[in-house]
């Protein structure tokens, strides 16, 4: 019988031959993960349902340093809290020292395999779909029960299948790609459905920049996000990690409950207007609009692949006056990548401000946070009223390119325009 | 089981930044959340709360992030049950985790305005607003075990002790 990778994957872990869309099933977890945020009201509902261990130590990874450093004292204490838990649990995948945010982190270090449930009390899981695993974003309360038992129900979602065809300009990101796939969709396009992301300008990219594309699923209501491995995903897990994996592959013949084709040839730089992600226009559109800060990172673009990105713009000349740009790399090997590469000089001569580690400003919780006359352009995922601070503060989504070239020109910019 | 309240009108696409921000996800006692429950976009609104209100909302209610904040905030300022044409697929397995009742009925948007009185039937599976009734879907087998034991605290507390009876 014809499988979606979704439906290989869910059958593996609920040890059956073979799974129905629709169909509700207990999966058994290969990997139960949480964050500095959704970590301690695991704990507590762990506690309050009276569990003394978790299921397997060796499966649960929890990433507590998202925000270090910490922006108060109850970060503090709640970190704290959560180290002193897996200590006394023996969860050895702890990192809250400076690694930087799991979503980047995590595939680092080899901990994502094709084929894998992982299941994790962070929406922006789907990410891991690029490497052909199956994430699945779930809450607090959900992952202590994954915690105390190793499983969870799930449905089995039916997939939609989107194809990226021809060939990019130049400054054409796979950012625009999944721009103008929210556009087509809009934030409820993929509700309780996978995105699965194929075609050869989706095969061009570089693995790090097809995490972006992944990463974007959640905003499109999608449960996750998956990528069919290729060879450059078998060359990147071989640099990390030695543990087996079985690769699985949709069938041919499986079913699709809609597949969308996007010529990327055809694209411009995209941008997202407040304040939802689906809300996309060219770059061109918006040229003129005066901006106040630029914020580079996150789980969505803050790997080498975009720091180089924004570098090519950034190099040799300097920021706007009265523009703000941060710049935060995702993890600590990128960051410690940029430095050897000479981009955190590059940068610093620009005038940027070059962030430790971890989330930065997208969630507003520190590091950027935006007052009621602010208006930034951000190469985040979410531009929600309040989600970098007050609730008037514009937020605009695009691309490194566009957000370096917005911070050059002072107003959003097409970077075509900047760099010629 | 029933809900009964006024209703407070909601649009499209209510995200989780929206429902309460990030700034305020670290403190999670009851009066933390209420207060902080849409603080950022429509100040006091808990204040405007009377216990057993509803929330009437249109498609996608709580996209965004997994924080289970928002369902707590919402339970926290005192709403009864939120009402929606369609709920994000992380907030819906949320709420009936933490006991946040939540039912899908978008005939009864359609009829729903801001200040009336609404009253859901959980048992009956019926929504009611001013003189009109609507039926909402029966949940499926797995969660209404969740929701028989008031959450999924109270499912895992018990599984945990069939367990231990088992191993006796």
């Amino acid at each position: 019988m014809a499988a979606t990778m979704a439906q290989k994957i869910l059958a593996r872990a609920a040890g059956k031959p073979h799974v129905r869309v629709n169909e509700i099933v207990t999966a058994r977890v290969d990997l139960a993960m949480a964050n500095d945020i959704t970590a301690p009201l695991a704990i507590k509902a762990l506690r309050a349902a009276g569990a003394r261990k978790v299921f397997d130590p060796d499966k649960i990874a929890i990433f507590a340093g998202r925000h270090m450093p910490f922006p108060n004292m109850q970060f503090a204490t709640d970190v704290n809290a959560t180290a002193r838990f897996c200590d006394e649990q023996g969860i050895r995948k702890f990192y809250a020292n400076g690694e930087g945010m799991d979503h980047a982190v995590a595939p680092e270090l080899g901990l994502f395999r094709p084929g894998m449930l992982v299941l994790n009390a962070d929406s922006h899981s789907c990410t891991a779909g690029a490497l052909g695993t199956f994430a699945v974003p779930m809450g607090s309360t959900d992952m202590a029960y994954v915690f105390a038992f190793g499983e969870s129900w799930l449905l089995v979602p039916g997939t939609i299948r989107v194809r990226y065809s021809g060939k990019a300009g130049p400054y054409i990101t796979s950012k625009d790609l999944v721009l103008a796939t929210m556009r087509e969709l809009g934030v409820d396009g993929a509700r309780y459905k996978v995105l699965e992301f194929d075609g050869d300008a989706l095969y061009a990219l570089e693995q790090d920049e097809r995490f972006t594309i992944a990463n974007m699923a959640i905003e499109m209501g999608a449960k996750t996000a998956i990528m069919r491995p290729d060879a450059k995903t078998e060359a990147y897990l071989q640099r990390r990690t030695d543990v087996a994996y079985e690769t699985v592959f949709s069938d041919p013949g499986a079913e699709y409950e809609a597949t969308i084709d996007i010529d990327v040839a055809a694209l411009a730089p995209q941008v997202a207007k407040p304040f939802m992600p689906s809300n996309v226009v060219a770059a061109a559109e918006l040229k003129g609009k005066k901006i106040t800060q630029v914020a580079i990172g996150t789980c969505t673009n803050g790997r080498m692949v975009d720091l180089l990105q924004a570098a090519e713009v950034l190099r040799g000349r300097k920021v706007a006056k009265g523009v703000r740009l941060v710049i935060t790399p995702a993890s600590i090997q990128t960051y410690q990548q940029a430095m050897r590469e000479g981009l955190i000089e590059l940068f610093m001569e620009a005038g940027a401000t070059v962030n430790p580690p971890g989330c930065g400003p997208c969630a507003g919780i520190h590091m950027g946070v935006l007052n009621a006359e602010d208006v930034c352009v951000a190469t985040h995922n979410r531009n929600f009223r309040g989600r970098m601070g007050h609730r008037d503060a514009e937020i605009y989504l695009a691309s490194p390119y566009v957000a370096a070239a917005s911070a050059i020109a002072g107003t959003i910019a097409d970077p075509r325009e900047v760099l010629q | 089981m029933k809900c009964e309240g006024r209703i407070h009108i909601f649009g499209d696409h209510i995200d989780t930044d929206v429902i309460i921000p990030a700034t305020l996800l670290l403190k999670t006692d009851n009066e933390s959340l209420a207060k902080g429950c849409f603080a950022a976009v429509y100040p006091g609104f808990h204040e405007r709360v009377t216990p057993g209100d509803l929330i009437f909302a249109g498609d996608n209610f709580g996209c965004g992030s997994s924080r289970e904040h928002a369902p707590l905030a919402i339970k926290a300022a005192g709403i009864g049950c939120v009402v929606a044409a369609s709920f994000s697929r992380i907030f819906y397995r949320s709420a009936i985790n933490v006991g946040l009742p939540i039912v899908i009925c978008p005939p009864a948007i359609a009829k729903a305005r801001e200040g009336e009185r609404a009253a859901v039937d959980f048992v009956a599976g019926t929504v009611t607003v001013g003189d009109e009734t609507f039926d909402f879907p029966a949940f499926p087998a797995g969660i209404v075990a969740i929701l028989e034991c008031g959450g999924l605290v109270g499912f895992m507390e018990k599984r945990l002790k069939a367990e231990q009876a088992q191993r006796a």
